[in-house]
């Protein structure tokens, strides 16, 4: 036993929870060596190349590969008949074939691979392959496709009495288009053939498990025969979650026995992955004379495209945060997926709460209207706070501060008028108007969302921690599954480290199927999830640690480990890691579940469905040339409860970027679709916001603990997506007293073209 | 064809090179330099920015026949007076300016572009400047806080001689 001494001797960890560290892999980031997954390179690497359908829905009477496999360089060509497991995966229905075989249901649609030396080579042989399409009639119109029963998932909520009347009715019929996830590292991965028959693959996307499995399912191959490797991921933002080039590339790995990347480029990109639902919602609220709601009636039909996807989960989504974070004694909701020959759609931050945001919000300011109140006041009236009852009999036990959240924002100081800078009128630097036909407006929105996985879905994470010794120095390595997108999750994972085992040194492994499953790197869950399994099994490490003290020096009551040393609760050091530990690293993994939640009644909708409940409010103010059509958003505020700011810097960095993705569709984001045909697929035509077109945004970060939630956190990255859309939209109709039903907002909308 | 070019202040030499390929490719595949992106190669995002005969260029965009006897220097080339980080590559890195990363090396070429012209610019200055980098994840707010705050360093001395760093990656 040394000396005792106080931790502070030695020095307080810094870096754990609560901090903004810097992030590990940043350095790589800043100097270009961080290897994203379309920079790998393998000795004797072939290139995959994809042959996708050109019609929304056609026959396949035949494929002719002669002039494909006769171009030197093509090492091999597969189609559906090459594949050897199931045809077909999907999340959570397994209808989307690997490749088609007899059947297109969408433009876009995987027909044929190619691997060759060169990439040119692989697109070139691509584009000889032959294949006899007899054209069909798409469906393209989701309310169609209901009507012939064409769904994926119908959800009803049902609350209270359906025949409620109120003194003030207000509906509208909103639409939103389908926005893009954008993200800007294209899919990408590189497959290795290894020895026992099995693959590697290297690969850029959100939940490595849920891949590993439907990749060892089409290949027919035994689930650790599939090694899957997070590769450097460049964004993600829902697009990562359904599969895209992986069980391609191993196909063709394991047919050619060499390794295999492919790249998609943007085109293909945007084919290449699921889109969020376009949206058609039918609203109704009524009200009594003080703008207390007393019920909502919804109809929302979300076009699904082609395959399942996560669908179904859109649509309960939709339907159980389809009224927003009020209290409506009396719903009636029906939410539905439909299936179509348009794009598949599925995961995007926000999942389901975006559409509906824009529906309920826009409902909330022609009720304000109808009543002379100030949209602020009847937002307020009804907020929902601890303690109130969702539509699905779901009591919010978490803290629920919409008012607040609210008045945040309100209380901003207003942005200032334009400098004369002409660059900071609509249409900045392209010189537009030097102020005429300039007005501006000011607008509100709040949204709700859920946190993590529901309807009883078993989810968890795992980590693995282990506690050593390394050159004198105490060093914890902190391995998961889950995986970093950019939000700053390998931060959290030391911070967390740091905070519970008192050591500065904490590396975290990359992650890879070798360790248990993290779960999705969405629904905003990681933080909660991985880092209540990281915060688990360290705590599982102290407990070791603590228990092999204990051998030797009795009961170890109130002790924990602090600066490199075991500590009592007041701090005085009773033991040196490095005598405690020596050679004999304490090793565990833990497996961490949120508290259960429940399916939805399929009838009534009701049920304990949902984790965890987040909020977050945004004013924006805009300007607005009417002559031209053109916005600009002056300055956007931003007020949300984190619960803990387990990242300060990392937590203004989701806001800040859902909030620039949900400017951008309300003025500017749509994957335009004609008959069934993508009509933009590139960043020449599809616009996602540049720098010019994100205002400063000011930021009140509430934290507010929920005590269910591992330090009292609460999911960050989607609600800041959420609200901002109406809330941008909110403004435009306060400039223009336009009444705005559609987004995104298109210049024509604004100057009465349309 | 054979490619002869200054990249990141050493000669270097691609053989094979097919005349389709750009400047991108040839970095990224031929030269083992992914530090450029390929984010939409169209020129329209600004991920593949790099110094061609000291002018910001998409490498997307240029042929790599045309870097033939001409210097390049990508983020990979840029450093500190120390051999360490940029000025802006440390401002970036501080701030909070990344998160996925795959804008970042173009934005990194083109701040250090920009502050090489306007030693202070001002926040119009900087929006006009980086309009043609497209990030996803940080809403631009980040990346301004990180050029104002590279703006306010000394330059870096060494960012003239960037063969004072291994180019190659891995």
């Amino acid at each position: 036993m040394t000396t005792p001494m106080t931790e502070t001797s030695r020095g307080a960890v810094t870096g754990g929870v609560g901090d903004s560290p810097v992030r590990p892999d940043g350095t790589l980031k800043v100097t270009g060596q961080f290897a994203f997954s379309s920079d790998l390179s393998a000795d004797g690497m072939l290139w995959g190349a994809t042959l996708r359908s050109p019609y929304a829905r056609a026959r396949i009477r035949g494929i002719d590969l002669t002039a494909a496999l006769a171009l030197p360089g093509v090492r091999a060509v597969l189609t559906a008949a090459d594949v050897p497991g199931a045809g077909s995966y999907g999340l959570e229905v397994a209808d989307q074939p690997v490749l088609a075989a007899d059947e297109v249901s969408y433009q876009g649609e995987p027909v044929a691979v190619v691997a060759a030396d060169h990439p040119e080579t692989a697109r070139r042989a691509a584009a000889r392959i032959v294949v006899d399409y007899e054209p069909l009639p798409p469906v393209t119109d989701a309310e169609a496709a209901l009507a012939a029963g064409d769904i994926f998932r119908h959800v009803p909520v049902r609350r209270g009495d359906a025949h409620a009347t109120a003194e003030v009715v207000v509906s509208g019929v909103y639409q939103v288009g389908m926005q893009d996830q954008a993200f800007l590292g294209p899919e990408s991965g590189l497959a290795m053939p290894t020895v026992d028959g099995g693959v590697d693959l290297y690969i850029a996307t959100q939940w490595l498990h849920v891949d590993q499995r439907q990749v060892a399912s089409c290949l027919g191959l035994p689930v650790d025969r599939v090694r899957l490797y997070l590769a450097g991921v460049g964004g993600a933002f829902g697009a990562r979650e359904d599969l895209s080039m992986q069980v391609h590339a191993c196909l063709l790995a394991l047919r050619t026995g060499r390794p295999v990347k492919m790249v998609y480029g943007r085109e293909e990109s945007f084919f290449g992955h699921v889109h969020r639902h376009p949206a058609l919602m039918r609203y109704e609220h009524g009200a009594d004379r003080d703008g207390r709601l007393v019920y909502v009636k919804a109809h929302i039909v979300l076009d699904g495209g082609a395959y399942a996807s996560s669908t179904p989960a859109v649509v309960a989504n939709a339907a159980t945060l389809g009224v927003g974070p009020y209290e409506v004694p009396n719903v009636v909701m029906d939410a539905y997926g439909a299936r179509t020959n348009n794009p598949p759609c599925g995961a995007m931050r926000g999942f389901g709460a975006v559409q509906t945001c824009f529906g309920y919000e826009s409902q909330m300011d022609k009720l304000a209207a109808a009543l002379g109140l100030d949209p602020v006041e009847i937002r307020r009236r009804n907020a929902m706070t601890t303690g109130s009852v969702m539509p699905t009999g779901q009591v919010v036990d978490g803290p629920a501060p919409v008012a607040r959240l609210l008045e945040l924002v309100r209380d901003r100081p207003a942005p200032l008028a334009a400098s004369g800078d002409p660059r900071e009128w609509p249409g900045g630097v392209a010189n537009t108007t030097h102020g005429e036909s300039v007005v501006r407006g000011v607008g509100y929105a709040i949204g709700i969302k859920n946190v993590c996985f529901s309807e009883g879905f078993d989810d968890y994470s795992t980590a693995r921690v282990r506690l050593e010794m390394v050159g004198g120095e105490p060093v914890v390595l902190v391995h998961t599954a889950a995986a970093e997108v950019g939000q700053g999750l390998v931060t959290l994972q030391a911070q967390i480290a740091r905070t519970e085992l008192g050591v500065e040194r904490v590396v975290v492994a990359a992650a890879d199927t070798t360790v248990g499953s993290a779960g999705s790197s969405s629904a905003s869950r990681q933080s909660y999830v991985t880092g209540g399994a990281v915060r688990a099994a360290c705590q599982a490490v102290r407990d070791g640690v603590l228990a092999r003290l204990g051998a030797r020096a009795g009961p170890a009551d109130g002790l924990r480990l602090a600066g490199g040393m075991v500590v009592t609760a007041s701090g005085v050091a009773v033991a040196d890691l490095a005598e405690v530990l020596g050679d004999d690293p304490v090793e565990e993994t833990r497996q961490w579940r949120h508290r259960p939640t429940h399916p939805l009644d399929p009838r009534t909708g009701q049920g304990d469905a949902h984790v965890q409940y987040a909020f977050a409010a945004h004013r924006a103010t805009v300007d607005v040339d009417v002559e031209l059509g053109l916005v600009r958003v002056v300055e956007i505020a931003t007020a949300q409860d984190v619960g803990k700011a387990i990242n300060p810097q990392a937590v203004l960095g989701q806001i800040h970027g859902g909030t620039a993705q949900g400017l951008g569709l309300a003025l500017m984001e749509e994957l335009r679709v004609v008959d069934g045909l993508v009509r933009n697929p590139s960043f020449t035509d599809y616009l996602i916001p540049t720098i010019l077109d994100v205002p400063p945004m000011t930021v009140d970060v509430l934290e507010l603990a929920d005590p269910h939630a591992p330090y009292g956190l609460r999911g960050v990255g989607e609600p800041p997506t959420i609200s901002s859309t109406p809330a941008v939209v909110a403004a435009i109709r306060a400039a223009t007293g336009l009444a705005l039903s559609r987004v995104p907002v298109r210049p024509e909308y604004l100057t009465g073209a349309v | 064809m054979r490619v002869s070019c200054r990249v990141n202040g050493e000669q270097r030499e691609a053989d094979g090179v097919w005349p389709g390929e750009s400047l991108l490719y040839l970095l990224r595949e031929r030269l083992g330099l992914p530090g450029a992106k390929n984010a939409c190669e169209q020129g329209e995002c600004g991920s593949c920015t790099v110094y061609l005969d000291g002018l910001p260029v998409c490498a997307c965009l240029v042929a790599g026949g045309q870097a033939q006897g001409r210097e390049v220097v990508a983020v990979e080339g840029l450093t500190g007076p120390d051999g360490g980080l940029d000025r802006v590559q440390h401002a970036f890195l501080q701030a909070g300016a990344v998160q996925c990363g795959f804008c970042t090396p173009g934005l990194i070429v083109a701040v250090h572009d920009l502050l090489a012209r306007v030693s202070t610019p001002t926040d119009a200055d900087i929006r006009e400047a980086l309009a043609g980098n497209l990030c996803r994840c940080t809403g631009y707010e980040k990346i301004m806080d990180a050029v104002r705050s590279a703006a306010a360093m000394p330059p870096s001395t060494a960012a003239a001689c960037p063969a004072s760093r291994p180019g190659g990656p891995r």
